[in-house]
């Protein structure tokens, strides 16, 4: 009889050792799992090499917004769109478009973007005054080779300008002496950012074999002046410095004034 | 001609719609139709009602993504829907991996995998850790995860707009069920199962068994991708009220003895309570 007692006792003490061996393996699964899918996720949603349709917000907002529905890429009467998938190395699922195969024809109607249910494309930021407007959209910004472009050599060459739909905004032509043969001029192009949409047109257009001209997202193709440069000569933006201030940073080289500092010889500056 | 009607015609409906589906979602793509546009995460119902995969959406606002008013509508219209009709009625009649997996369970029996791997080692609760798990990655992340990753997103996305290297994750599917793990993805871990085995829970639409009948032949646990929610097969005439039972009825078609047929989860209490 006294037997049944420690027999019942080692059986539930083996019942819970299972037990939480059984978690412990449940939770290391999970964690490994956790893990895996966690970093992959991370490493397909890294690109940043990619044009998304007009409207779309800010890259990151969109992967968390975008359902992948593609209502956008039925609704684009170009086929301009695409919807990323397995191997084509970009966020699963998500729309985007590669210019020098279709470009974006700019729609005055933008059917794509109305039909987005998720608000990942946004019409009010291609919208002027209640009215649909492509020429509002920032999808990218197209970039010049100047290397490769043959304009920069001194031959005649204006596809890009002729084919922008924003002609003579977007992209204009700038004349300057070619001084190499003394009686030519070089008809090159420059690309204005704030008109620029990024449709790819251009890139479409180019002549040389790979395009000289392409679209980039805008935050890869451009550059950041940051809040402490102000354009004195422009009033609106010197207003900023109404409400600014300043803040007092102390180095090494702080220590002596600055034309003490400049004639040493330098090496604290190094 | 009769009795293959018979031991097969939920199956054949359930083909009908899977395919019909997704060739509405093709034709949608591929000729400009407007019946049913998108795809199973979201969609346009005759180019007005909006259509959203309620675990999607949930793990947007996981990720911290501010729902539209479509997504909402349309993720609230697919919820009720199959809290009516039962969960995971989405698993067997619109999935399309259903039929991939079925295949492969098919083709697991006729081969007689399960001779020599007799072990189910993993448990089908594994959903529901993976279900959580999507939700914890989708607000680390900030992204909805299991959209990035889900085999049914990309086959089904696949048939619509062009597979790429998708096959190869629907043959590792195919294989994984096959070889591996009976069930394997549709009943231990696609977490979208989960999701609709929790939202159909309470579905009115149940399969149910009457004992008095029963040979007890076990033909219909044989075909279910669900088996152990017909624990009461030869023993007790009741409804089947797991949300894990995916309404697809093969054991009904495959009983010959008549103790198993569709009911109204209402109406079998309310006898159950007259009897």
């Amino acid at each position: 009889m006294q037997k049944l007692p420690m027999k019942m006792k080692s059986k539930t003490e083996n019942n819970r050792r299972k037990f939480i061996l059984r978690m412990a393996r449940g939770a290391g699964i999970t964690a490994l799992g956790g893990f895996i899918w966690s970093a992959y996720v991370d490493e397909v949603t890294a690109s940043q090499l990619i044009l998304r349709p007009p409207g779309a917000i800010m890259e990151d907002d969109f992967l968390r917004t975008c359902i992948k529905c593609g209502l956008c890429v039925e609704a684009c009467p170009y086929d301009t769109l695409l919807l990323a998938k397995p191997g084509d190395n970009k966020p699963l699922g998500t729309p985007y478009f590669i210019p020098r195969d279709i470009p974006c024809y700019m729609c005055p109607d933008i059917p794509c973007v109305p039909i987005c249910p998720s608000g990942a494309l946004d019409e009010p930021s291609v919208t002027t005054d209640g009215k649909l407007d492509i020429n509002i959209a920032e999808m990218g910004l197209a970039v010049i080779d100047r290397e490769t472009c043959i304009a920069f050599w001194g031959i005649q060459c204006d596809a890009c300008y002729r084919a922008c739909p924003i002609m003579g905004k977007a992209i204009t032509v700038e004349y300057s002496k070619n001084e190499r043969t003394g009686k030519h001029a070089y008809l090159t192009p420059l690309v204005h950012a704030d008109a620029c949409t990024g449709c790819g047109l251009c890139e479409k257009a180019c002549v040389t074999e790979k395009a000289s001209i392409f679209v980039l997202p805008k935050e890869v193709a451009m550059g950041k002046a940051g809040s402490y440069y102000i354009k004195g000569w422009d009033k609106d933006d010197e207003k900023r410095l109404e409400d600014a201030s300043s803040i007092k940073s102390t180095t090494e080289i702080s220590k002596e004034k600055a034309i003490d500092s400049l004639n040493s010889d330098m090496e604290d500056l190094y | 001609m009769k009795t293959l009607w018979n031991k097969y015609r939920y199956l054949m409906f359930r083909r009908t719609t899977q395919i019909g589906l997704l060739f509405l979602y093709f034709g949608a793509n591929a000729w400009g139709w407007e019946i049913l546009m998108g795809n199973l995460s979201s969609s346009l119902l005759f180019g007005t009602i909006p259509l959203s995969d309620p675990y999607a959406a949930l793990q947007m606002l996981a990720a911290g993504a501010i729902l539209a008013t479509d997504i909402i509508v349309g993720a609230l219209i697919i919820t009720v829907f199959y809290m009516i009709i039962g969960g995971r009625a989405f698993c067997s009649w619109v999935c399309p991996v259903n039929i991939v997996t079925d295949a492969a369970a098919l083709l697991r029996r006729k081969i007689r995998v399960d001779e020599f791997a007799k072990r189910q080692p993993a448990s089908r609760n594994m959903r529901y850790w993976v279900l959580g798990l999507s939700l914890i990655i989708s607000f680390l992340m900030g992204i909805a995860a299991f959209e990035f990753i889900s085999p049914i997103s990309v086959l089904h996305r696949g048939i619509i707009f062009g597979f790429g290297f998708g096959w190869a994750a629907v043959l590792i599917v195919f294989l994984f069920d096959l070889l591996v793990l009976k069930n394997g993805w549709c009943g231990h871990i696609c977490p979208l199962g989960g999701f609709y085995s929790l939202v159909g829970k309470f579905s009115l639409i149940r399969v149910k068994h009457t004992q008095e009948n029963c040979t007890e032949c076990m033909k219909c646990k044989v075909v279910c991708p669900e088996g152990q929610v017909l624990y009461m097969i030869g023993k007790e005439s009741i409804p089947v009220l797991s949300g894990e039972c995916t309404n697809c009825a093969r054991c009904i078609e495959v009983c010959d003895d008549n103790a198993l047929g569709f009911s109204i989860r209402e109406l079998v209490k309310n006898k159950k309570v007259g009897d």
